[in-house]
């Protein structure tokens, strides 16, 4: 069995102004079906860049990208729409709910965009809402919630089309820590009874400590991917590269 | 069909959010739209307004006048000249396939007198078809018959004004009156037909049996003594009305001994071409209320436009997120696009409602005929979705073709 996402000789190139920036300097990966994954990094060290090309947002400069064993080049802008709505599930530092809707609604969101009729839409967000533990707020606005209820209703959302794997770009970003402990223990609750792929960016040690795997980068390119054991803190790798990202 | 279903429950959502500004926007769409429907209900009460005079005046009615008369190098109005007769009438019913009936007419004004009151009043003398080609109809007594003609007899029928003006309560039927000194006993009296569009009463007139009137009342006025005014016709039908017309010419031309060279002595009119000019004052006022509502509209659609930007950019963020969980760039569209429609479909819906207010109004205030017709309603509600379709359309395209990655880091 092929690893969920293949990537060769990825590299990103933006230009800001008269400056060539590269984020990304040839990332050769494979994320394996069933595992969590911590990206760490720096700001302005490529994870985030990579995020944006494995979730479907963004198309690398150069370089291969296979998710669960398509390639991703050439698709439009609407193939790859469809790509994100199927396969992949979404969770984002600052939650991204939209205020007016219930919880419930923000939820069923994706299931808008879903092509093919299905009618069990409420009990399907029911039964996404209850797996974050949040059985019972269904009504709830997001202003209603605290910031850990919002990111799990968010992560509610990100599985409520059954995805190959949830993204998630520093989602305890905006909490306190025993929050954000929290959260870090629904990922691998999911991960480990319900055996969803799951990747994690982040700059903080103790929030990659939660994952099976950690992978380090630095300007733009893979400095360090390690196993861990779950629930360590480790020191993190320090990014000894100059600043080489901006020629 | 769920995503436009879902599209339109979110834009109306994002309206009721805004429903000052919502409000605000649609303005421009309500008053183009009321516009449009006073400037129908008018153009068509004013249509309507000409179609019952029309009728009332006489259905199918033709007029024959005679030419204008040069006379001495200066060239008199038409009518001035004496070239119609009372024969002409008769060969125009006898040999015109498409004349009904031609009845000739001569005209004279007279102060009418009985007992201690007198009124001025128009006099016709003419023949029993008068009455069949101007649509008139007797209330009370009964009409003169060919035998007064014939013979000559002193009757009279009057208009509902002129009996009015004479008798006040008291029947006119049986007594006398006086024209020019000369005793006509009352007949009849003719039922009310009101004032025609320019304010003319027609009910103040007098029918006289033809001969009488020329030799008591008006007087002949040329040589020949079989010379008249006018010739009414009534066509067989509305639409032969010009093949009616086009056969009273040939004939006249040819008992006028015309040559080809030679210009009509006579002129023949319809009354749709007599109204033609007032409906022609109206159609310049519906006009200039078409061009207003057609600027409104315009600056309404502007309006949406300018708020469908903003709304595109306070919710970037939000486009952003419908597109990472999938939506496409024409869920994205239709989203927008229906919340441009709603808002220009609801002020054209207010419009409507302006649209007929205002109608009865201008209908109460300045005694105009007013009609709001079904059309100018689904008129008006199709104008005002393509000005949401059309202005919406670029707030929204650029909405769907936003850059997920820029959209979700907008704030």
């Amino acid at each position: 069995m092929s690893a969920l996402i293949r990537t060769q000789d990825l590299t990103k190139t933006y230009t800001v102004g008269e400056v060539q920036v590269r984020a990304l300097q040839g990332v050769t990966l494979d994320i394996e079906r069933g595992s969590f994954v911590a990206i760490m990094g720096a700001s302005g060290s490529g994870k985030s860049t990579l995020m944006n090309i494995l979730g479907c947002l963004d198309r690398p400069s150069s370089g291969h990208y296979w998710l669960d064993a398509v390639s991703v080049e050439g698709l439009d802008r609407d193939q790859l729409a469809e790509i994100r709505n199927q396969k992949i599930g979404f969770v984002f530092q600052n939650f991204n709910l939209l205020p007016r809707m219930t919880a419930m609604e923000n939820v069923q969101l994706p299931l808008l965009y879903r092509s093919g009729s299905s009618n069990d839409f409420d009990e399907r967000a029911r039964s996404v809402l209850a797996l974050v533990e949040l059985a019972g707020r269904e009504q709830s606005l997001p202003t209603q919630l605290s910031g850990g209820q919002q990111q799990r209703v968010a992560i509610a959302r990100a599985l409520i089309n059954d995805p190959q794997i949830v993204l998630a770009d520093e989602p305890t970003g905006q909490l306190d820590s025993r929050t954000s402990d929290d959260i870090m223990r629904i990922f691998q609750a999911l991960n480990q009874t319900h055996g969803i792929t799951i990747v994690v960016v982040t700059h903080a040690a103790e929030v990659a400590g939660f994952a099976q795997r950690i992978i380090t980068f630095c300007d733009g390119r893979i400095i360090d991917d390690i196993a861990n054991t779950p629930n360590k803190a480790r020191e993190p790798v320090v990014c000894e590269a100059g600043k080489e990202a901006i020629r | 069909m769920r995503s436009v279903i879902s599209s339109t429950r979110i834009a109306f959502r994002a309206l009721e959010v805004n429903k000052v500004r919502s409000m605000l926007t649609m303005l421009g769409i309500v008053i183009g739209v009321a516009a449009v429907i006073a400037t129908a209900a008018i153009g068509s009460g004013a249509k309507q307004r000409i179609e019952q005079q029309i009728a009332s005046i006489g259905s199918n009615m033709i007029i024959v006048i005679p030419g204008s008369l040069t006379s001495s190098g200066l060239r008199m109005g038409t009518g001035n000249a004496v070239t119609l007769s009372e024969s002409d009438a008769r060969e125009l019913t006898a040999q015109c396939p498409d004349v009904l009936i031609a009845t000739p007419v001569v005209r004279g004004g007279a102060q009418v007198v009985y007992e201690n009151s007198n009124w001025a009043t128009l006099i016709f003398g003419t023949t029993p078809g008068f009455l069949q080609v101007r649509d008139l109809s007797i209330a009370d007594g009964s009409p003169f018959s060919q035998q007064d003609v014939d013979s000559g007899n002193k009757v009279a029928l009057l208009g509902k004004t002129v009996a009015t003006n004479l008798f006040g309560d008291l029947d006119p039927v049986g007594r006398s009156v006086r024209i020019k000194k000369v005793p006509f006993t009352v007949i009849g009296v003719l039922a009310p037909k009101g004032q025609t569009m320019t304010g003319q009463d027609q009910d103040d007139l007098i029918l006289l049996p033809l001969s009488t009137a020329k030799r008591k009342v008006i007087g002949i006025k040329s040589a020949n003594a079989d010379a008249v005014d006018t010739i009414m016709m009534q066509a067989k039908s509305g639409n032969r009305i010009q093949a009616a017309q086009d056969e009273a010419s040939a004939l006249l031309r040819q008992r006028h001994h015309l040559g080809p060279a030679e210009d009509d002595d006579f002129s023949i009119r319809n009354m749709e071409e007599i109204f033609a000019a007032q409906e022609a004052s109206s159609r310049i006022l519906s006009v200039m209320l078409a061009a207003v509502a057609s600027v409104s509209l315009v600056v309404g659609g502007i309006g949406i436009m300018n708020i469908m930007l903003v709304s595109v950019r306070e919710r970037t963020r939000e486009i952003g997120l419908r597109q990472a969980v999938g939506a496409k760039t024409r869920n994205i569209l239709t989203q927008f696009l229906v919340e441009a429609v709603g808002l220009s479909v609801a002020g054209g819906g207010v419009g409507i409602l302006l649209g007929v207010v205002a109608s009865a109004v201008i209908s109460r205030l300045a005694h105009w005929n007013t009609v709001v017709s079904v059309g100018a309603v689904l008129l008006s509600v199709f104008f005002s979705a393509m000005v949401g379709i059309s202005f919406g359309y670029y707030p929204a395209r650029k909405a769907a073709y936003l850059d997920p990655i820029e959209a979700l880091r907008s704030d």
